[in-house]
């Protein structure tokens, strides 16, 4: 039988190796290096796990078009983009302490289970000092876990959960992006401007750990303002459509509709909400609003013009520059490289992937050192500025980067399909600082660095 | 050996070597060649080959012999997996106790659906395990998040109470599985010239437990049992015509295979400790029937080569993008090179289901014995001298 064959195959070359095992006995571990996956040639591989299916695909691609472009630029292709402007200048285009960036990617397809395969794979097979990526916090915390466990680094993409930083913290995980205690934060004083201190609001949540603490933060925030909370719905991450969802809501009572939904969701539900007249209708003697805390451009662009006047908030967009100054530098440098490569402006998870790319380098150059111990030191409390956001801290307490939060709401006439977004504030960072032992995000614990083997 | 005939021990011992050789077999390629992306010989990948092999086994023992098709397997691998995460959350981080438990809650979940299930069949039965597991998928998913944690998944942390073992490790880091202190996730790395060869502990455990169900498996084929349930396969009227009640046997064989996925669940929670509700989800399910279909259903290796091939699709093949395929062709003309990526691009990377269902189609159509049946051809093709008396002499249910 063929199988046979291979079994013959199999144990000559099982004698051959067990022979060239006595007779070249190099057995390297791991330990020997003292961490996982220390890079040996003159190469570091970088894993940047994204989801390339799902409700958050659109998100995916543009966090990997933004990782390949930093990969770029740390190789010294390009125009180097933020290099320039970040107020470290310990990265010169080498690659990271003189050793070529390479990456490999995976497909997270927003199910934790697939992402921590790929993740895996990407430890064991390809040898990935430092993973980054994740378009859900459900998947984040998942992927943060399992490079806890492993003992390589975490930079988190696109996640803005409390827990990514609060209760499933580790020691291992970094994050950029803002959360959403800070969304609902920065949100409120807009809200009251907007509609005033009287005001039931109706929340559909999308049913997973960003959801909850989103619509948790939200709802909060808004109590404190007066608001009313009447309902909360919690919808499938796997929902397509939302009418049934809808439905209820012009009968509930509610005047303000908050949808706690992101990426595909948020197109689906909010069409779904206009499609049911909910922008045209009239409650409690007051027009009926919208609110979807959570914004960005890919969003933007798939609502259409549903998007527009309705309110949100944003980690970063890419006209924050030209329009509040210098304080933002790096913002224009990076929309150049990123617009001239793909042609069209980034999108703010395009924008926390590149900046933590490119503060993963520079923490590895300022250690000098991959060893994920010596990264953490680096990164925990390290002030810096330049990537677009202002002034930023990566709180050494939680691991989380602390900078200013932009409020938008969908512009009325937008010139172009990339002007969907008018800002209408910038909040300040102390406006939404919080204590590290929050309620929201009491219950986790850093535990201590593992560089694992 | 071992109560089993000659053709049987050889098959064993084969499917043995096989196993504890994989390591070597699935690393064929040197590190740093441009082969390397086909290796497949690293813990995580390998553990899902033999995880799911176990999976496909048990499955195959209820739809090769009885033929009742079930659509609901991914239920029992599901609930598994949260039992044995919840015994590493309360209890310790050694995976026998979660392993034992997650077997005995599929086999009692099997036992409630199949009891209910199991009053009909044909397409009946599998639109009501169906049925059974996609209402599990939406409790573990929106409904008992409590227990299960919903879309992000279950997950151990640094605040359980693990009465046996300890919460937390000194340095403040969640403790990792083990059996008896052998940590699962400990991987000895072989360095040879060009080639790497990876040993991980968590690896062997699951082989030697899938050598196990696999020699189990061959048992109930061969048992009086497993003749019942052919029986049941080819005439179940015939055998109610005859006074003999089949339904405790088809019931014995569900609950066996239903504890076959609890086991694969349980193992699959051992090697990384997380459970996501997306284990029990319909899609999930249909992986194993096709497993089992492609493999070739009621023959014993079938299911574990199908599972092999599957994921070796889903993890190997998902990875190849176009850089890869640029890289590949590069020595080609610029357009010539950029046709062909753009021919081959849709089956690759994210467009591997389409690989895999062509491959599927071929299969069920020109080999409806799955790739047993093609290795049978291509033996019988070496084998001409043969007089054809004796290959009709096979069993039919076989």
């Amino acid at each position: 039988m063929t199988i046979t064959r291979v079994t013959r195959r199999g144990l000559l070359r099982t004698g051959a190796v067990a022979g060239a095992g006595l007779a070249l006995p190099t057995y390297l571990r791991a330990q020997e290096s003292g961490f996982t996956n220390a890079p040996t040639g003159d190469t570091v591989t970088l894993g940047f796990n994204v989801p390339q299916t799902g409700p958050y695909a659109d998100e995916g691609a543009d966090e990997l078009r933004a990782f390949e472009l930093a990969v770029e630029h740390l190789n010294g292709g390009g125009d180097g983009g933020m290099l320039q402007t970040f107020s470290e200048k310990n990265l010169d285009g080498t690659g990271i302490l003189g050793k070529r960036v390479e990456f490999v990617t995976g497909d997270t397809q927003t199910k934790s289970d697939a992402a921590r395969a790929a993740a895996q794979s990407m430890i064991q097979k390809d040898g990935a000092i430092m993973i980054s990526g994740g378009s859900s916090s459900g998947v984040a915390v998942a992927v943060q876990d399992l490079c806890q466990q492993a003992g390589v680094i975490f930079m988190a993409g696109l996640t803005h959960s409390n827990d990514t930083t609060g209760k499933d913290k580790k020691a291992n995980g970094f994050r950029h992006f803002f959360n959403a205690y800070m969304s609902a934060a920065a949100l409120a004083p807009v809200l009251e401007s907007l509609y005033g201190t009287d005001r039931k609001a109706y929340h559909l949540t999308a049913d997973y750990t960003w959801g909850w603490t989103q619509q948790e933060s939200i709802q909060a925030a808004t109590e404190a303002l007066g608001w009313e909370t009447v309902q909360n719905v919690l919808t499938p991450l796997a929902a397509t459509d939302f009418s049934s969802y809808i439905a209820p809501v012009l009968q509930s009572g509610a005047d303000v509709l908050v949808l706690n939904h992101y990426g595909g969701n948020m197109v689906n539900s909010l069409t779904n909400a206009v499609q049911f007249g909910l922008r045209e209708a009239e409650a409690n003697g007051k027009q009926f609003e919208i609110v979807v805390p959570l914004y960005s451009e890919l969003m933007a662009r798939g609502a259409g013009e549903n998007i527009r006047g309705i309110p949100g908030s944003q980690n970063w967009d890419w006209k924050i520059e030209n329009q509040l100054g210098d304080r933002y530098k790096g913002t224009n440098a990076f929309v150049k490289s990123f617009g001239e490569k793909y042609g069209f402006p980034p999108s703010q998870a395009a924008h926390t992937c590149y900046a933590q790319t490119l503060l993963y380098a520079d923490a590895v150059t300022r250690a000098g050192s991959f060893n994920p111990c010596a990264v953490v030191e680096a990164l925990e409390d390290f002030e810096f500025d330049g990537l677009g956001n202002g002034p930023t801290l990566y709180r050494g307490a939680d691991h989380q980067c602390f900078k200013d939060v932009v409020v938008v709401r969908g512009k009325e006439n937008p010139e172009n399909e990339f002007d969907l977004v008018e800002i209408v504030e910038v909040t300040p960072t102390e406006a939404v600082t919080y204590d590290a032992e929050h309620p929201m995000f009491a219950g986790g614990n850093l535990g201590s660095c593992n560089p694992g083997a | 050996m071992l109560g089993l005939g000659k053709k049987d021990t050889l098959l064993l011992l084969l499917v043995t070597a096989l196993t504890l050789c994989a390591p070597f077999l699935l690393n064929p390629f040197p590190v740093n060649g441009g082969l390397a992306q086909f290796n497949a010989g690293y813990p995580d990948l390998m553990q899902r080959f033999v995880i799911f092999g176990i999976f496909a086994i048990g499955f195959n023992i209820l739809f090769g012999l009885t033929g009742y098709l079930s659509f609901g397997h991914a239920a029992f691998l599901g609930a598994g997996s949260y039992a044995a995460v919840w015994m590493f959350k309360l209890l310790s981080m050694n995976v026998l106790p979660a392993i034992l438990l997650s077997v005995v809650i599929a086999g009692i979940f099997a036992l409630m659906i199949g009891y209910i299930s199991l009053r009909r069949s044909g397409i009946y039965f599998s639109i009501l395990t169906l049925a059974f597991a996609q209402m599990s998928f939406a409790l573990a998913y929106s409904v008992l998040t409590p227990i299960t944690n919903g879309e992000t998944g279950l997950q151990v942390t640094l605040s359980d109470p693990r009465i046996l073992g300890v919460t937390a490790n000194a340095d403040g880091s969640i403790p990792v599985t083990h059996l008896f202190g052998i940590e699962m996730r400990a991987t000895e790395v072989l360095r040879m010239g060009a080639w790497e060869f990876q040993f991980s502990a968590g690896y062997y455990l699951c082989a030697v437990m899938m050598l196990l169900a696999f020699y189990l498996a061959i048992r109930i084929f061969r048992s009086p049992f497993g003749m019942m349930l052919r029986a049941v396969k080819s005439n179940q009227q015939r055998l109610y015509y005859t006074g003999v009640n089949a339904r405790p046997y088809t019931l014995a064989a569900f609950v066996i295979s239903g504890m076959y996925a609890g086991l694969a669940g349980g193992l699959l929670a051992a090697m990384d400790p997380l459970a996501g509700a997306e284990r029990m989800q319909w899609t999930a399910s249909g992986e194993v029937v096709l497993m089992t279909i492609l493999g070739g259903a009621g023959t014993l290796i079938g299911p574990v080569l199908g599972a092999g091939v599957i994921k070796y699709f889903e993890n190997i093949f998902s990875k190849l993008n176009e850089n890869v395929l640029h890289g590949w062709f590069a020595f080609l003309p610029d357009g010539i090179e950029d046709v062909l990526v753009a021919v081959i691009y849709p089956f690759v990377g994210k467009g591997w289901h389409l690989t895999l269902g062509l491959m599927f189609m071929a299969v069920v159509i020109f080999l409806p014995g799955g790739l047993v049946e093609g290795g049978q051809r291509i033996t019988r093709l070496f084998r001409r001298g043969r007089s054809p008396e004796a290959q009709r002499r096979r069993t039919p249910a076989e």
